[in-house]
């Protein structure tokens, strides 16, 4: 009942979301006019902004906002750390080191991409590779692994924007940041959000189970170590997914999970979806603000994500401290 | 015959930096209840974590109704037996009821939701534990021995047949003891067998059918509680001069000064 509750609200919100991203942007189009657009009729104009420009990147934004706040939430019952994100493992430095480089060797978007996936993946490899050591992992030793980790590709990306061509520059930063501007296909990342969520859902009680630690897991019917891996790799996977479409846009998969914890409490089964909706409603709602701030100039949608992030952080903790 | 609900073929648990010690050969029966004694640091937690097949024991075979422990998903093992730890992880902060229906999580699939006699089973091991009250607050409202309490309604809401308990009294004040123990002895009397870790001798004395000693150095021996709970062998065991009278016709013992 509580869960339907909550889904019921969380899906005509992101509804409107995505409709206030159509209308949006540094053109302005009357209410009138976008449903002529999204009812088959409409200027050819309108029509190409519409659904050529604002309709795919609105729904990569939501597809992206839904991946990483999904593999927030993953994030933070495995490593039972709330402070966990998505790139608490260093995930996305490996990623913008390769998509660096491509863009450094002067490559096209599909491959700046491609090698974006490729470096998320090899970080990852890297960290479970190096965690895992003689014995078994433990949180903190993955997390401590993860930090460092990310230190190293924190240091190989201030290289490589130290010896590249002022000309380059922006693009890097941009990508840095998190930013949908070349986020035209939304199809695939959207597949992704669905099947993860349609997959993890009936994982949702074991990782409740799992949140109480791996021997009361195990001793209530838990293969710890099997959901383990399944939950780190699918979580490395979708983020590397939302990191080769945006960059890496920070705070969303750390903030949507907790806001929903304070919200709707702590069982997985509706956490999950319910942070796939969230998240991808935030950052529709985030990017269209970076599309229409200082129109026609564009910023990096990482920027809004994080000025919107920070406060509303610390406001949460602060209030945690005091109850 | 039918398989006992666990033998032990053999089994010499893994405590570090330890010679191997006697192998343990015991049978654990439905209506038996077994408490486990030794000084600190003997491996009564590790023996009943290699039990639970939570740890790998250095030799041996441990059979769960003739099965090798080795062989069962760990879902087959939670369905015939149940843990309770001497330390609680709250994780997430869950509610009390939420928190006991955990138990049920080796009962259900995957995508099955719990049914309202799930929720019916979680209220009815609250009820026994006496914590139905609070059945809506948050665990990390509770204090230590109402946090014991609630991990043994988990473990009633499981409902396995074979239950390993570590310490099931710690934190508890005295009458709380005496009503943990009752429950325990209600399951045994149904037919399921309890295997207790304690320091009590004397809740042993009063509520075990059995004893299993173990000593620090590996050595082990094993019997009928009556046999076992000898002053001599409790001495040499804890390395502790010990006094003995009797109430209510069973055995009392208590730690002697000075020696």
């Amino acid at each position: 009942m509580h869960a339907l509750r909550c889904l019921l609200v969380l899906t005509p919100l992101a509804l409107l979301a995505l409709g206030v991203a159509l209308i949006f942007g540094s053109v302005p189009l009357s209410l009138a006019d976008t449903i002529a657009v999204i009812t088959g009729g409409g200027e050819p104009l309108h029509r190409t902004m519409l659904l050529e420009l604002r309709l795919p990147r609105a729904l990569s934004a939501f597809a992206v906002g839904g991946l990483l706040s999904v593999a927030g939430a993953l994030m933070q019952v495995l490593l039972r750390n709330p402070l966990a994100d998505p790139y608490v493992l260093g995930l996305s430095g490996g990623a913008a080191v390769g998509a660096l480089l491509a863009m450094l060797a002067g490559l096209g978007v599909a491959l700046v991409s491609g090698a974006a996936f490729i470096g998320a993946l090899v970080s990852t490899a890297i960290v479970f590779g190096t965690a895992h050591g003689t014995g078994s992992w433990t949180p903190t030793r993955l997390l401590l692994t993860g930090v460092v980790v990310a230190a190293g590709w924190s240091a190989l990306i201030s290289f490589l924007l130290a010896i590249s061509p002022a000309t380059e520059l922006p693009g890097m930063l941009f990508w840095l940041m998190g930013d949908l501007a070349n986020a035209t296909q939304p199809l695939a990342p959207l597949l992704v959000l669905l099947v993860v969520v349609a997959v993890a859902i009936p994982f949702g009680r074991s990782l409740n189970v799992l949140a109480r630690g791996p021997q009361q897991a195990a001793s209530l019917g838990v293969a710890v170590r099997r959901l383990e891996w399944t939950v780190y790799l699918s979580a490395a996977l979708i983020t590397a997914t939302a990191v080769t479409v945006a960059g890496s846009v920070g705070f969303v998969g750390l903030i949507v999970p907790h806001m929903l914890r304070l919200l709707i409490g702590y069982d997985q089964r509706l956490l999950l979806p319910a942070s796939a909706l969230a998240g991808g409603t935030l950052l529709v709602l985030a990017d269209t603000m970076a599309r229409t701030i200082i129109a026609p100039e564009q910023l990096p949608v990482g920027v809004i994500t994080a000025l919107l992030g920070v406060p509303i952080f610390l406001w949460l903790l602060h209030r945690s401290q005091a109850s | 015959m039918s398989a006992p609900l666990m033998a032990l073929d053999g089994l010499c648990v893994d405590v570090p930096e330890r010679a191997d010690g006697d192998p343990l050969d015991c049978r654990f029966e439905g209506g038996q209840s077994w408490a486990v004694l030794g000084p600190n640091g003997a491996g009564k937690t590790t023996l009943l974590m290699t039990l639970a097949g939570l740890r790998t024991p250095r030799r041996g075979r441990i059979l769960l109704e003739g099965t090798d422990l080795n062989r069962l998903p760990r879902r087959r093992i939670a369905q015939r037996l149940g843990v309770l730890f001497q330390h609680h992880h709250d994780g997430f902060p869950a509610t009390v009821l939420e928190t006991a229906l955990m138990g049920r999580h080796p009962h259900l699939r995957a995508w099955e939701l719990e049914h309202a006699d799930d929720v019916r089973a979680a209220e009815a091991a609250l009820a026994r534990v006496d914590l139905l009250a609070l059945a809506e607050r948050s665990v990390q409202t509770l204090s230590g021995g109402e946090r014991q309490r609630l991990a043994f309604a988990t473990l009633l809401t499981q409902d396995p047949t074979l239950l390993l308990l570590d310490e099931p009294t710690n934190h508890l004040d005295l009458h709380h003891q005496i009503a943990m123990l009752e429950l325990i002895g209600q399951e045994v009397a149904a037919g399921r067998c309890a295997v207790m870790a304690t320091h009590d001798i004397n809740l042993a004395a009063r509520y075990c059918s059995h004893v299993l000693l173990l000593y620090p150095d590996g050595r082990a021996c094993w019997g009928s509680t009556d046999i076992m709970l000898s002053v001599p062998a409790l001495e040499q065991l804890y390395r502790q001069p010990l006094a003995t009278g009797t109430v209510d016709d069973l055995p009392v013992f208590l730690p002697r000064t000075g020696g």
